[in-house]
This record gives structure tokens, sequence and C-alpha cells, in this order.
């Protein structure tokens, strides 16, 4: 799935391992999700949503709309 | 770059060293009472059937590791190794199993049973998923 994460993490100039201690996941969760080989399950995407203070939806894209 | 290690990793990995040590100690000890001693009824049953015992012990610990790994993507990469083991196993088994039946190949084993199968099909599930998702997990 695509998303912004590593956009929003530049942003932040935040390092993979900075995003993934924060989210306390592996390094190796935020690259998968980043790179869209990993689609993270609802619990996760909303931890992820909420550290950076969005919606689901500004950083996921929708895998039904183009 | 530093491997991935969680709480629960790092309890496998523990687990895994305190049951291969149990089983290269019961292996050899059970061949050699049998050489020596030679046991017959109830206690040759339970010296043949005591180095399967950590070796079934590694099947929990790994099932253990999937029951209390908390990261959901490395959580999902050792189902697909656990998955992709015992479909390697199995295709190994029966085939080896068809050929017996068939009498093109010997009878037994020659010490390699289903269990060394499974191991090194969580070499190929690994192998499989650092090909396609970029992380082997770490089972």
């Amino acid at each position: 799935m695509k998303n912004r994460l590593k956009v929003l993490r530049a942003e932040r100039d935040w390092s993979q391992q900075d995003l993934a201690d924060r989210l306390q996941v592996s390094r190796q969760s935020v690259n998968a999700i980043e790179t869209g080989k990993y689609d993270p399950s609802l619990p996760l995407a909303f931890k992820i949503a909420e550290l950076f203070a969005l919606a689901i939806e500004e950083i996921f894209a929708s895998p039904t709309k183009d | 770059m530093p491997r991935y290690r969680s709480p629960a990793m790092r309890r496998y990995v523990i687990r895994l060293a305190v049951l291969m040590t149990a089983y290269v100690v019961l292996l050899f000890g059970s061949i050699r009472l049998f050489q020596q001693s030679h046991p017959t009824g109830v206690a040759a049953y339970a010296l043949a059937v005591a180095p399967a015992l950590p070796i079934i012990g590694v099947f929990w610990t790994v099932m253990r590791l999937l029951v209390e790994e908390q990261d959901e993507f490395v959580r999902m990469l050792l189902v697909r190794q656990s998955l992709i083991a015992t479909g390697f196993c199995l295709t190994i088994v029966t085939v080896w199993e068809f050929l017996q039946n068939f009498e093109l190949v010997p009878p037994g084993n020659g010490g390699f049973g289903a269990a060394f199968f499974w191991f090194m099909g969580l070499g190929v599930g690994a192998l499989y998923n650092k090909l396609t998702v970029g992380s082997s997990g770490g089972c």
C-alpha cells in the first residue's frame, strides 16, 4: 500500500530506527511498510496516525483509489 | 546493521540452545546405552524415544515464538517461514514414501527424518522471505 511514511519521517529528521522505537516495532517493520511490502494492521495504522497527529487516510493511500 | 532481537526472540534462542544441548546429550547417551547394555522392553522404548523429546520441544519453542512475538511484521514472516517448512517437509516425505512404496529407493531414511526436512524447510522459508519481502525473519 502506498504511503507517505518516508516523507513524514524525513520531515522530522527521524531514522527508520527512531520511528521503529517510537512505534515499538522492529526497524524491519518500518522499512517493509515504507516500501509498501507490508500493510500494517489497523491497530498499527492507528498508532502511526496518532504519532504523526494525522488521519490514517492522510498517511496511507486507499488501494481502491488510483 | 544489528539484527532485530525482541524479548520473544531472545527467549526462543535460549530455549533452542537448551533443547539442542539436551538433544546431543540424550542422543549420544541413548546410543551408548544401547551399545553397552542392550536394553529390552519398556526401557528400550523409553531410551529410543528420549532423543525425540527435545526435538518435539523445538517444535513447541517455534510455536511459542509465533505466540509471543509482539512485532506483527516479524510474526508474519515467521508464520510464512513455518508454513513453507511444513510444506517442504511434507513434500519430501510424501515423495520419498511413494518411491519406497514402489521399491525404487531402499527402506529407511538413513537418519534423515521428517524433523530434519522441516528444519531444512525453515531455511528455505527464510530464503523465500528474504527474496520476496527483503527480510528473513529470524527463526
